[in-house]
């Protein structure tokens, strides 16, 4: 594996409020068609409904376990999704949903898989925190705070071994930088030179615990400096700033096989999971945040200001959106649960291709 | 057949591997420019070069997390991990992940990824790089795992793990590095699962994997020679998928049963063993089962105390003489 030579043009650390849509003028911006726009405004808008009907859900009982909602973070995994090419690729954590959708999944097959159902993206197997479209270059979906990150050095490193021009956009929250695989990942993401981007959805909790009483220095990204890797604060409200950051470390990883650490500044609306006593911050910023931040929002009122939306046309997005979200529901309802034989399928690739097993003996110890 | 050393059985095999399938790649601390830290992939580097022969930092958790990242997107990467030992900083990539993506994709996601390394003590290294996990890993389903006891086998078996689309764990010994063995030179596979019977006898069934397995040779030969028993030694080879069957044939053959391990005794794997076969074979006992294993202590540095800690021949001529009458 060749060493790296060193980015010059290493960005500089900006200040993640610094003035909203600073990014709309980017070329990748400014390239985009009214209907490219409103394809976008919609994917907010169906994530955003998707997950207050998945709450609904929750409380209701068809859902268990965790819950971890997106809501007020959806221009980070809409904008970056978008410039997605054939061979770019995305794994994230936990807080999966936007991330899912973002690529193309379907709501019938995420709605299915949070109700456990037959029909869900993983047949049931792996719940809210576990949804994959490997179809869509979207590889999960992972419990395990930090846990994905080795992961996406392996799919840059895979890229890069393949000679594609690719990238793989890691995804992570500001409490997963504290864990120790983060850290080797980085190292070695810069060591060799890996066409990944690592995007730290910096919402200011880990759980109930806030950056200031988690990490020692607060700013993120700097981490990256460390490892000789270029870096960037973003404000992650804002999609087109989103974009025009993330297009930048793209073409770095597609142009120069190098990968790039985003901090994007963003909040979650919701608790950490549905059952959060939210102790640990004041209803006052949650609400300053949703007045101020809402990324759906600023988005709508961006479009709004460059005519590209409308009333009329935001209200059918939202009709349309909240309609898609109840049939999903639907869809999830009337699907069957997984037959109990799908308990042992897909365990091991050859137990599920016998035509093509070659080992031998006892695999499974029921008896 | 020539004669060939563990070591060399395992480089030919990923040497055979690397040749036939460019996805195969190797990687782990060491592995190139160093020769291997125990020389087992001596040679590879300047044979197939730095872009498929990849020396790692020291980061068990991002390199083996990486190697599975890869795997997901086709590579087949063999990764060398020094000890055993040190798979410890990267359980949650070895059992979180690489254990079950395929699983919670409901599928869609393989991962054909192969941990080599050793996994032994009697070499006076001390509590922290004596490790035998071959229980810990195997109690996950999703992973198999294999624990080869001969330059013949480590062979055959580490061909197949590399072309195994599921992960495989293979755990070797650095004792039985520089073992000699008969190794054939026209191209073989073993399959995964199916266990050898390493020495025919009539009178017990000495069960064991890995270096183990010698162990319980030279203790068969004593038993033979001091004792008038003919011992049978059963040579597990894989530890998950398990050889269920050999097990119970030999049970039936000798009806008495000594199973040996290097790991310590709770919940090790010949706990599960004995488990089946008081279930399946209740009938064909004549006599309890015994175990022989690491007595229960972290490891040992001083290496008399060492010698002591881990099974010899004599700890397992006792324990079958525990179970077995004398014919001398």
């Amino acid at each position: 594996m060749s060493k790296k030579t060193t980015s010059k043009d290493k960005p500089s650390a900006k200040n993640a409020e610094a003035s909203l849509n600073s990014g709309a003028t980017a070329p990748i911006n400014a390239k985009l068609s009214k209907k490219e726009k409103i394809e976008i405004y919609r994917k907010l808008v169906r994530i955003r409904r998707f997950e207050e009907r998945t709450l609904r859900s929750y409380q209701q009982g068809k859902i268990a376990g965790f819950l971890h909602l997106y809501i007020g973070q959806e221009a980070i995994a809409v904008g970056t999704t978008s410039l997605m090419g054939p061979d770019d690729h995305v794994i994230t954590a936990y807080r999966d949903h936007g991330h899912a959708l973002g690529v193309g999944m379907s709501m019938n097959e995420c709605m299915a898989e949070l109700q456990g159902k037959y029909t869900g993206c993983s047949k049931g197997k792996g719940g809210s925190m576990h949804f994959f479209a490997p179809d869509k270059n979207y590889w999960g979906g992972h419990g395990i705070v930090g846990g994905q990150t080795p992961l996406g050095a392996g799919l840059a490193f895979a890229l890069k071994h393949e000679g594609k021009k690719g990238c793989c956009m890691c995804f992570m929250g500001d409490g997963a930088v504290n864990q120790g695989a983060v850290h080797e990942s980085l190292n070695i993401a810069g060591l060799w030179g890996l066409p990944v981007i690592y995007i730290i959805e910096n919402n200011q909790y880990s759980m109930g615990t806030s950056l200031a009483r988690s990490s020692a220095s607060t700013l993120l990204a700097k981490r990256a400096e460390g490892y000789d890797i270029a870096w960037e604060q973003v404000n992650g409200h804002s999609l087109y700033d989103v974009r025009a950051k993330t297009w930048e470390a793209m073409e770095r990883a597609h142009n120069e096989c190098l990968p790039t650490v985003i901090e994007m500044a963003t909040y979650r609306h919701r608790g950490h999971s549905v059952s959060d006593n939210e102790k640990y911050r004041d209803k006052a910023e949650i609400e300053e945040y949703k007045r101020t931040s809402d990324p759906v929002i600023l988005f709508q009122n961006t479009l709004l200001e460059e005519k590209t939306l409308t009333e009329e046309l935001i209200k059918t997005i939202n009709t349309e959106a909240r309609e898609e979200a109840e049939n999903a529901v639907q869809f999830a309802d009337q699907s069957p649960f997984p037959p109990e034989e799908e308990l042992q399928r897909d365990v091991y690739w050859e137990e599920d291709n016998p035509e093509h097993k070659t080992s031998q003996g006892k695999i499974f110890f029921n008896d | 057949m020539p004669l060939i050393t563990y070591r060399q059985a395992i480089n030919d095999a990923l040497a055979e591997e690397l040749t036939r399938d460019e996805k195969v790649i190797v990687m782990g601390e060491e592995v190139a420019e160093y020769d291997g830290a125990y020389k087992v992939t001596e040679g590879l580097l300047k044979k197939f070069g730095p872009k498929r022969i990849i020396d790692t930092p020291i980061s068990e958790a991002g390199f083996i997390g990486l190697g599975i990242g890869a795997s997901m997107l086709g590579i087949r990467p063999v990764m060398e991990l020094m000890f055993w030992s040190f798979s410890y900083v990267a359980f949650d990539q070895i059992v979180n992940n690489a254990a079950n993506v395929r699983f919670m994709s409901g599928g869609l996601i393989n991962c054909p990824i192969v941990i080599r390394g050793p996994a032994n003590g009697g070499t006076g290294v001390g509590a922290t790089h004596s490790h035998t996990p071959e229980n810990i890993l195997a109690t996950t389903p999703g992973l198999k795992v294999i624990c080869p006891s001969t330059a013949y086998d480590v062979k055959g078996l580490m061909k197949s793990a590399i072309r195994d689309n599921d992960p495989v764990y293979v755990m070797e010994n650095t004792l039985l590095y520089g073992e000699q063995g008969e190794v054939p030179e026209e191209e073989y596979t073993i399959p995964l699962g199916k266990a050898d019977i390493k020495r025919e006898g009539s009178d017990v069934s000495i069960i064991a994997h890995g270096r183990c397995v010698q162990t319980a040779l030279l203790a068969a030969e004593l038993l033979e020679t001091e004792d008038g028993i003919d011992a049978e030694v059963l040579d597990l080879r894989s530890i998950r998928p398990l050889d269920e069957e050999a097990i119970l044939e030999t049970v039936r053959k000798t009806n008495r049963v000594v199973l040996v391990e290097e790991n310590k005794p709770f919940c090790g794997t010949d706990a599960q063993i004995a488990y089946m076969i008081q279930d399946k074979a209740f009938d064909h006992l004549d006599a309890p089962i015994k175990r022989v294993s690491s007595i229960d202590a972290p490891q040992v540095y001083s290496i008399p105390l060492e010698k002591i800690q881990i099974p010899d021949a004599e700890r397992i001529r006792k324990a079958v003489l525990e179970i077995c009458p004398r014919s001398v």
